[in-house]
């Protein structure tokens, strides 16, 4: 059977999924955390405690500050001991509670049993509130509050649920484990959401490369007909919401538009499984998977996390800083970023941390275009990225820019990738890009 | 066979004149009446089109300049008071003296004084690495030395990067104060500032917001708004807002009281001959500098 995907652009990195078979550990507890106020899209929230304070895990630590807003709870016990800017992993100065960890309080209405709860008793309306409250947002890397998702604008209705379960990005395997040890969780979640939205269909996306997950999935196709399960080829990148979207349902978003224009709401796995914990279990989103992964890395892990952890104990915790490490990343090598202070906290959407070698990341001498097109022809959104680059590079032709729909970029490094003379044309288009979209926001509304 | 020709070249030519005939018309009909003066004005600026004044090129401004008859408002920094007031007397009107501008960068961050926390090796492009993250050191203010200062520059080398500090630096002789590179740097490092008395000037060469211990660990060289040059400023010239100081031009009198009081040497002054001895030497010290006589303004001695 000729497998799925989407239609226009793509690339195939080497998928390099060596934490794989590794079964997901729990991380030890830090002695102090620091919580960052802005894990999620939008304006970060605002802290609610005060120096001094003892907190217990689960409690709220800082509240939404405006529509597209997530509160934040504490992942941990112990004493607040500030609540001050601290660097980010980009050197950027971000407001975070520091907390003093001691023991590990939760609150009692955590349900912390391994038992699977399938009974859903919530009601749309309740379910909508239980994600917010929890400060859900999507795990899939852009950190959008996932209760906004689920509540489509008027006029427009929602026809189906697609999880991502896709995991395009190279060496990044904790949605592999989640949907190989957490199955049902999963599905479950997805019921949830699917009661939610007062949609009958669901599908989960996952790439052939997973031939486990798939596995897993399929067995509880029997409890959850409703759900079915896509395998898709491998391609990256899959995991964007706008190609997966095209992979299984074979609907476009149009440009500028939503997700939702296609009846299609797009959710990551790891998100559906922080739904069921949150509706089923009380638990708000505190803690989440993540893959420490790179070739030079003596042993491969996948670590259950709580936020606010740094990215030094993680390290740590394969043996630290190898000899021929050079660079590290929060995420995968395609669009993951690049860890300037290793003593930054982790967030809700950490989904990996990448060691990179001296020679793995070293850029090749850009040389000149030479209009072979390749670039066209790998970017998934069907934009000129040679010409955008262009027009970028020259300066101030926004106008022009706007016509050539740069605002449609998804940001995946497609162009960068396959360009054969290493001209970094997403690093110059990306700038432009946000002086676009800037100048398209200002302008007054018809 | 000469007919053939005959009868070409007559087409041709009867062709050529009916168009020429017709487009002299539509000439006369669509005329566009330019003020003369345009073009005057033109002529006496010295066409860098650099865009320094604002407007969209030297024409720009010739236009904006004749229509509006505003010299307050229409300066051209290249061509300076020289070129102003010879269109102010071509148009008939008063000079309006302007003090000339010069570009200061802000930043003295030098690998020495701020530590290089990691490497960058994308794209060299000071806007791109300010949207991507803080740069090579701990301080996210400071200057990226990428040079987008450099190449905005119209004026062959008025600014450069510092092959040593890796920290943009202005040619004062070049430098025409057009403010192209202030424009074009990403973190608005460089300011234009009053040339000042015999090129003399002082500034706050710092432009890092964070608190003072923050910058500290960052930068050895950096402003941590202490404000202790506000307290000793006899001309309330500076003024400490969001962790740093800025001392205003219109006010300073130069009279390098802050230099000597910042903790940090943030405080630059240029083109100064030595400070005079403090003060148990005060009575040698006009005998040992006889040439910081002409000091704008110094020493009130109240």
């Amino acid at each position: 059977m000729k497998l799925k995907t989407f239609k226009i652009g793509g690339v195939h990195p080497d998928d390099s999924k060596l934490a794989s078979e590794e079964p997901i550990e729990q991380l030890p507890l830090p002695q102090t955390a620091y919580i960052s106020m802005a894990q999620h899209l939008g304006a970060p929230a605002t802290p609610t405690v005060q120096k001094g304070d003892s907190v217990k895990v689960g409690q709220v630590i800082a509240e939404a500050s405006g529509f597209v807003s997530a509160c934040i709870h504490s992942p941990y016990s112990g004493t607040v001991t500030a609540v001050e800017p601290h660097a980010d992993l980009a050197g950027n100065m971000v407001m975070h509670v520091v907390i003093a960890v001691e023991g590990d309080e939760w609150l009692p209405e955590i349900d912390r049993t391994p038992d699977i709860r399938r009974e859903i008793t919530a009601s749309p309306e309740e379910i909508v509130a239980k994600i917010k409250n929890a400060g859900i947002v999507g795990l899939g890397g852009a950190a959008f509050p996932t209760h906004i998702k689920l509540c489509p604008p008027p006029g427009k209705k929602a026809e189906c649920l697609i999880l991502n379960g896709t995991e395009c990005e190279p060496y990044i395997t904790s949605d592999d484990r989640i949907m190989r040890e957490h199955t049902e969780e999963i599905l479950l979640g997805a019921t949830i959401m699917m009661k939610a939205l007062g949609v009958s269909r669901g599908y989960v996306g996952v790439e052939e490369n997973k031939p486990a997950a798939i596995a897993a999935l399929r067995s509880f196709a029997g409890k959850y007909p409703q759900i079915e399960v896509v395998p898709l080829k491998k391609k990256y990148p899959q995991g964007g919401e706008k190609q997966l979207i095209d992979s299984v349902i074979r609907k476009r978003v149009p440009s500028l538009g939503l997700p939702i224009d296609t009846g299609a709401v797009v959710q990551n796995v790891g998100t559906a499984l922080a739904v069921y914990e949150a509706v089923q279990k009380n638990k708000p989103l505190i803690d989440n998977i993540v893959t420490v992964t790179g070739k030079c890395l003596p042993k491969q892990k996948n670590f259950r996390v709580r936020v606010g952890c740094t990215y030094s104990q993680m390290l740590e915790a394969v043996g630290g800083m190898p000899e021929k490490g050079a660079k590290l990343i929060s995420g995968g090598p395609m669009m993951g970023k690049a860890i300037v202070n290793p003593e930054a906290a982790t967030l809700k959407a950490t989904s990996a941390l990448l060691v990179l070698t001296e020679e793995e990341t070293r850029r090749k001498a850009e040389s000149n275009c030479i209009r072979c097109g390749k670039c066209a022809d790998a970017c998934p959104m069907g934009l000129q990225p040679f010409l955008l680059s262009r027009l970028a590079k020259v300066g101030g032709r926004f106008d022009e820019l706007e016509q050539e729909k740069v605002f449609d970029c998804i940001e995946c490094g497609c162009c960068l990738y396959t360009c054969p003379a290493n001209i970094p044309l997403l690093d110059i288009i990306r700038p432009a890009k946000a002086q676009v979209t800037k100048i398209m926001k200002s302008r007054p509304k018809k | 066979m000469t007919t053939t020709i005959i009868c070409t070249v007559a087409c041709l030519v009867a062709l050529g004149l009916f168009f020429a005939v017709i487009l002299y018309l539509v000439a006369q009909k669509f005329k566009v009446e330019e003020d003369p003066r345009i073009d005057t004005v033109e002529a006496l600026l010295p066409g860098a089109n650099c865009g320094g004044c604002g407007n969209a090129g030297c024409r720009a401004f010739a236009e904006k300049l004749v229509k509006t008859g505003d010299l307050e408002s229409c300066f051209c920094p290249v061509g300076g008071n020289e070129a102003m007031a010879k269109i102010a007397a071509a148009l008939g009107m008063e000079s309006v003296e302007k003090e000339p501008r010069v570009a200061v960068v802000r930043c003295q961050g030098s690998p020495d004084k701020c530590v290089r926390t990691n490497v960058y090796d994308g794209y060299a492009s000071c806007k791109v690495v300010n949207a991507l993250y803080g740069g090579e050191t701990g301080c996210r203010f400071g200057c990226l030395g990428l040079g987008d200062c450099v190449s905005a520059c119209s004026f062959g080398g008025g600014v450069s990067i510092n092959p040593v500090t890796h920290v943009a630096q202005v040619d004062q002789d070049l430098c025409i104060g057009c403010g192209s590179c202030a424009a074009a740097c990403p973190r608005g490092i460089i300011e234009l500032r009053a040339r000042g008395k015999n090129n003399r000037r002082v500034y706050v060469s710092c432009v890092n917001k964070d608190k003072g211990g923050v910058t500290r660990r960052a930068c050895t060289i950096g402003c941590i708004g202490c404000g202790k040059c506000a307290k000793v400023c006899p001309f309330e010239a500076i003024t400490v807002e969001n962790n740093v100081a800025y001392i205003d031009y219109t006010k300073c009198k130069g009279c390098r009281k802050c230099v000597a009081e910042c903790p940090v040497h943030a405080i630059v002054a240029e083109n100064f001959p030595p400070m005079p001895a403090p003060k148990p030497a005060e009575a040698a010290a006009p005998a040992a500098a006889p040439a910081a006589a002409p000091a704008p303004q110094e020493q009130p001695k109240a």
